[in-house]
């Protein structure tokens, strides 16, 4: 187990150093820079002030030297300051030396995303086990197919088409929900159970919409696993011991079915990290998603990079997990994984 | 074997509407330039935002142009879009999934990690950036989702071909002393086809939505082309008021991308072979 | 965009990009009462102190210190924190702000400000010419690299003798010098001397001395200001400002209908067909028109043939129904316009008359410059080759619009269109910077000085300059330098009208329309100048006040 937990966390840097690539390489793509933006449109803003800006920030020295002082800095944590955002530091905040502490983008960003995706893959799993388990008990039934129907319409709607209907009814034409935002504007002299209150509210259009596009996927791969393993052997076995068919599928079915969700999981984290950049941008909330379009639009390279790298390497550290998590919850896996 | 599967898929009432709505989706597709009442680029500044009419069954657009005509003919711009970029990242899938599973080896291992990369970015990043950069056109972005979105189908091709490989006919041709290359085309790729058309199918469904996201992010197909997803985008501000603008191509998208899933899924079903045993 | 006496004091010909920050201005608080017809809104009610008025912003300002961030999501906040020497006033005249007073010396080269006596900051502090000067030094410093930087370089020398006198002498007379102290916000000494402007937290906790100040500024949610107490200027009457950012204009609209902005700048679709066709909305809001300094133009790259012919030129100009584009884009909210200047200004000149729509003289000027239909394609052909060009221009509704109906209209007479449209980073740097294309549609937004040096002057056409179109034309390189020296109203009136009138025989581009400014504010918003003043409809916003009974419940539950 140790032996293969060390040579997982080896190879993760050669895969660190080609995510940091690909993520340079796309950089490069650009013929723009952040000389480019709304301000340097300016008769005001020689060439030349610009020209001082590109060596600011290194961009006038060869890609390939740009990279190793990037790479240097990244050893340390070091993802260096926004161009665009009065040089906010792109992942860690910093504080000045009269004491006020800035955060990061990055810092302030994620908690909020993976917040809000954690909360929806929450209720994603809750809605899609029991949809599973019941197509699958149900295969090829009307509850079967009405389970898939649903679930695909949710699929196939486009997110940001329903959002704004939903926006209309639910925040204009009933006054239910605010429309956008993750706070009410008097949120900080709210006491606490209003501000529960409050926040949820908010939360409630941007979690469940995506969770919805989310569901067909798991509900199909339980219900995928339910039929495996309601025709393996063991199933028949404890079948033919005569227990009821209750604790066949809940107890023995159910629990094997689920292992395999670990992975599904692990396979999520890169949503749960970057965050949907059309619902974040539709509800207002900023979050990684917005921030990264952002970055984008104004060729702001420092939080591109900074936001693709640190995604992918929380992405490697979260699949990390979960296979460890499954090797560990699965005897089979855990037996084959010590030998090897 | 392929048409014994779809008959099988469409024995599924689900799949078979969806194999329906494709076909139907299709044909108005092709048939746009025919079936149009107008020329989908015809401009009337006198018939602005015009709600359904006998002249305009889905009304007239903010350039007075017929909501109908541009729907049919983005169709086919939508449709495209999804065919191409899945037909590439099929490409790529077969080709790096071939290699990695025949030869194996350190290849194997490069390749795999390669898709470990990949699947760790969050893909929809890099879509966004590398479109921004190489500036909206049809073919960036047939060609970036494309090239973003391979990694299953290599996975899918490797694993089909180590599992072939392990096969008594194929380990018969090997010992008779058969030709990699004609190993691969005439035995272990055609008994990979199935779940790679399956995959494919799934895929055009992503690829159409895709599509429709980049437009709202205005980073889709570009005006004056329609597309479902910029003619959808174009209605979002009027949601509650020129509601024919946004209602059409929302409507278009989800059915179009609904039929995919569940041809694609029927299709997948009918591979399984539970689903022989069931019958 | 519709702050236009504030936003564009500062923002000297910024083309307008619809992508990044433009500024929705609007304002006050959340849905508890957003059914609020009960109310009757019609009633007028003397102004009072108080009250929360909320705006959206598509776009978060960079920093707080709008010298460095350049954007007009900046300035709209910082708008409300600091003073300028002079202001514009509702006529669009010079009128001291922070100055009393100001001479012009003799020889036009020195200028001396008197500041108000006993002015403060925010925090209490005096507020004298020392702050004047260090604001000077930090504009000029090369470190601070602020893209306004070059108005404020040609100063040879500023000094503050005593707190109350400001003085600028220039090394020749320059006119649009005044208008240029009407855009420099006056920041504190005490509070950035020896810091790293890049760096200082004071851009995102700034102090001036205007009508409000900083309350607090949540990343990505929203900006609260609050009134200045100790504001020298006077009181104004509502007591917060908050701007919410927003992103996504439909949210945004969503939003205002729900009652939880109180205003929007629409689009001409939402002002003249979707909210008088809604009476629930009509009866909330007041619809504001106005003319806005700004025109949006199709321009030729003059260095690529066929452009470099001015009979092509013309042709085009011909071929081109811009009363089509008024009428069908701007839904009527636009003017035909023959100067690149607003009309009805004393800058435009009266006796200039726009290029009808006439194709019958535009395929003439056309046969005449050597193009045929040789083939019978009904594309025109030159040497055998086709007359076909991309129109590029950047995501912005009304000028995409536009280029389709350019594109019919320019199909009519023989000439092949394409058009391509294209995020606003991608389209400065691949386009405009490397001079690699045909035609652009684009927008100019400009400031109230007259002075076009920087568009036209055949000098400013390196990478990165605004004769990007490549114009040159020697008489008028001469009317604008001698516009720039001439200090006489009078004078730089004539040598502007010669120098549209020769534009307009060039034709280096084509007027499309000077489009109005639209803007919906709730009804609870009082106080607004109506008609609306030459300086707009935010002009003079602390003297709006939201009357008590109509205000929203301020402790709602979200």
């Amino acid at each position: 187990m140790l032996k293969y937990l060390i040579k997982r966390v080896l190879w993760m840097i050669p895969m660190l150093i080609g995510i940091s690539l690909i993520s340079f390489f796309i950089m490069h793509l650009a013929p723009g820079d952040i000389t480019n933006n709304e301000a340097a449109f300016n008769p005001k803003a020689s060439e030349e002030s610009r020209q001082k800006l590109r060596e600011l920030y290194n961009l006038d020295k060869p890609v390939i030297v740009q990279y190793g002082l990037w790479l240097k800095r990244m050893v340390k944590l070091d993802f260096g300051n926004s161009f665009a955002s009065h040089q906010k530091p792109v992942f860690l905040g910093s504080t000045d030396k009269d004491g006020n502490y800035t955060k990061g983008l990055i810092e302030e960003a994620l908690p909020i995303t993976l917040m809000i995706n954690l909360l929806g893959l929450a209720i994603t799993l809750t809605l899609a086990i029991p949809l599973g388990v019941i197509a699958a008990r149900k295969y090829l039934s009307w509850q079967d197919r009405s389970i898939t129907l649903f679930n695909f319409v949710g699929f196939s709607i486009p997110g940001f088409w329903l959002s704004l209907l939903l926006m209309y009814w639910l925040g204009v034409a009933n006054n239910w929900l605010p429309i956008s935002g993750l706070h009410s504007l008097n949120y900080e002299t709210m006491d606490t159970w209003s501000k529960f209150k409050d926040s949820l509210s908010h939360l409630i259009m941007p979690v469940l919409i995506p969770s919805v596009t989310g569901l067909a996927g798991i509900t199909l791969f339980v219900k995928n696993g339910m039929l495996d393993v309601l025709q393996q052997d063991f199933i028949t076995t404890a079948r033919a011991k005569g227990l009821n068919e209750h604790a066949v599928v809940y107890t023995h079915a159910l629990r094997n079915a689920l292992l395999p969700l670990i992975t599904i999981v692990g396979l999520s984290i890169p949503g749960l990290i970057g965050g949907s950049v059309i619902a974040e941008t539709i509800f207002a909330i900023p979050g990684m998603g917005k921030l990264f379009y952002d970055a984008v639009l104004m060729r702001d390279f420092p939080v591109i990079m900074g936001i693709l790298t640190i995604g992918s390497a929380l992405t490697l550290v979260g699949n990390l997990i979960a296979d460890v998590a499954y090797a560990w919850a699965d005897p089979r896996v855990r037996r084959g994984v010590m030998k090897g | 074997m392929q048409t014994i599967l779809l008959k099988k898929a469409l024995s599924n009432p689900l799949s078979k509407a969806g194999f329906i709505i494709i076909f139907v989706v299709f044909l108005l597709a092709m048939l746009a330039p025919w079936v149009s009442p107008y020329d989908p680029d015809y401009i009337n500044v006198k018939a602005i935002l015009l709600a359904p009419s006998a002249q305009h069954w889905m009304g007239t657009d903010g350039l007075g142009r017929d909501v109908l005509s541009r729907m049919l003919h983005g169709g086919r711009i939508s449709l495209l879009v999804g065919l191409v970029a899945v037909g590439i990242s099929t490409a790529i899938g077969i080709v790096l999934g071939a290699i990695s599973g025949y030869y194996r080896g350190w290849i194997d291992t490069l390749i795999m990690r390669l898709v470990d990369i990949m699947l760790s970015i969050p893909s929809f990043f890099l879509i966004l950036a590398v479109i921004a950069f190489l500036t909206p056109s049809i073919i960036n972005i047939m060609i970036v989702i494309g090239f973003t979105s391979w990694m299953g189908v290599t996975r899918l091709v490797r694993a089909e071909f180590l599992s072939l490989s392990e096969r008594e006919f194929v380990q018969a041709s090997r010992a008779l002393g058969a030709k990699d290359a004609r190993l691969i085309f005439t035995h272990l790729l055609p008994n990979s086809l199935t779940p790679i058309i399956v995959s494919s199918v799934l895929g055009v469904a992503s690829a159409v939505l895709m599509e429709s996201g980049l437009s709202f992010l205005g980073l889709g197909v570009q005006a004056p082309q329609a597309s479902w997803g910029n003619i959808l985008t174009d209605g979002k501000e009027y949601i509650q008021f020129a509601w024919w603008l946004s209602l059409y191509p929302g409507m278009a998208i989800l059915i179009t991308v609904l039929g995919y899933n569940l041809l694609g899924e029927g299709l997948r079903d009918a591979l399984d072979p539970r689903s022989g045993s069931s019958k | 965009m519709q702050i236009k006496s504030k936003q564009s004091r500062f923002i000297r010909l910024v083309i307008i990009a619809m992508l990044t920050p433009i500024l929705i201005s609007a304002c006050e608080n959340s849905s508890s009462t957003s059914h609020t017809s009960k109310v009757n809104y019609s009633k007028s009610y003397s102004p009072s102190e108080g009250g929360t008025m909320i705006s959206a912003m598509t776009g978060e300002p960079s920093s707080l210190i709008s010298m460095v961030a350049g954007e007009s999501a900046s300035s709209a906040i910082t708008a409300n924190l600091f003073n300028s020497l002079l202001k514009y006033n509702q006529n669009l005249d010079l009128a001291g702000e922070l100055a009393e007073s100001w001479q012009v010396s003799d020889d036009q080269k020195t200028i001396t400000f008197k500041l108000k006596p006993n002015l403060k900051w925010a925090d209490g502090k005096p507020l004298t010419s020392a702050d004047v000067l260090f604001t000077w030094q930090l504009v000029t410093d090369a470190k601070t690299n602020s893209p306004y930087a070059s108005d404020y370089q040609l100063v040879k020398q500023a000094q503050a003798p005593d707190p109350l006198t400001f003085k600028v002498t220039y090394e020749q007379a320059y006119a649009p010098a005044l208008d240029s102290w009407s855009g420099l916000q006056i920041l504190p000494k005490h509070l950035l001397e020896g810091q790293d402007i890049h760096t200082t937290a004071f851009a995102r906790k700034p102090m001036g001395s205007n009508y409000y100040q900083l309350d607090s500024w949540a990343h990505g949610e929203n900006i609260k200001l609050s009134r200045n107490s100790s504001s020298v200027l006077g009181k104004a009457y509502i007591e917060k400002l908050v701007t919410r950012i927003i992103p996504d204009n439909s949210a945004q609209f969503l939003e205002l209908m729900a009652d939880n902005i109180d205003s929007m700048s629409l689009d001409p679709i939402k002002y003249s067909r979707i909210i008088p066709a809604r009476p629930e909305l009509q009866q909330k809001l007041n619809l504001y028109k106005e003319l806005g300094n700004s025109y949006t133009y199709m321009g030729f790259n003059l260095k690529h043939k066929p452009f470099d012919d001015v009979r092509v030129r013309k042709a085009i100009n011909y071929a081109i129904d811009k009363q089509e584009i008024i009428d069908g884009v701007y839904l009527g909210l636009g003017i035909n316009i023959a100067s690149p200047y607003k009309p009805g200004t004393r800058w435009s000149n009266p006796g200039l008359n726009p290029y009808p729509y006439d194709p019958v003289k535009a395929k003439a000027l056309l046969k005449e410059a050597g193009f045929t239909d040789t083939n019978g394609d009904g594309i025109l052909e030159r040497d055998g080759k086709p007359f076909s060009f991309e129109i590029v221009t950047n995501q912005n509704k009304e000028r995409e619009k536009s280029a389709v109906l350019i594109q019919r209209r320019l199909k009519e007479v023989g000439i092949d269109v394409k058009i391509r449209a294209i995020e606003w980073a991608s389209f400065i740097s691949r386009f405009i910077k490397t001079g690699d294309f045909d035609v652009v549609v684009l927008g100019w937004s400009l400031s109230l000085d007259p002075d076009q040096y920087g568009i036209w002057h055949s000098s400013q056409q390196a990478p990165g300059q605004f004769n990007f179109i490549g114009y040159s034309n020697p008489k008028v390189d001469k009317l604008l330098e001698q516009g720039r020296t001439e200090l006489n109203p009078d004078k730089r009136m004539i040598i502007y009208h010669e120098f549209a009138k020769q534009l307009l025989e060039d034709s280096p581009i084509v007027y499309l329309s000077a489009g109005y400014g639209l803007t919906a504010i709730n009804k609870r918003v009082q106080g607004i100048m109506n008609p609306i003043p030459p300086a707009g409809v935010g002009y003079d916003s602390q003297k709006w006040y939201i009357p008590e009974p109509i205000r929203r419940n301020e402790i709602s539950a979200h």
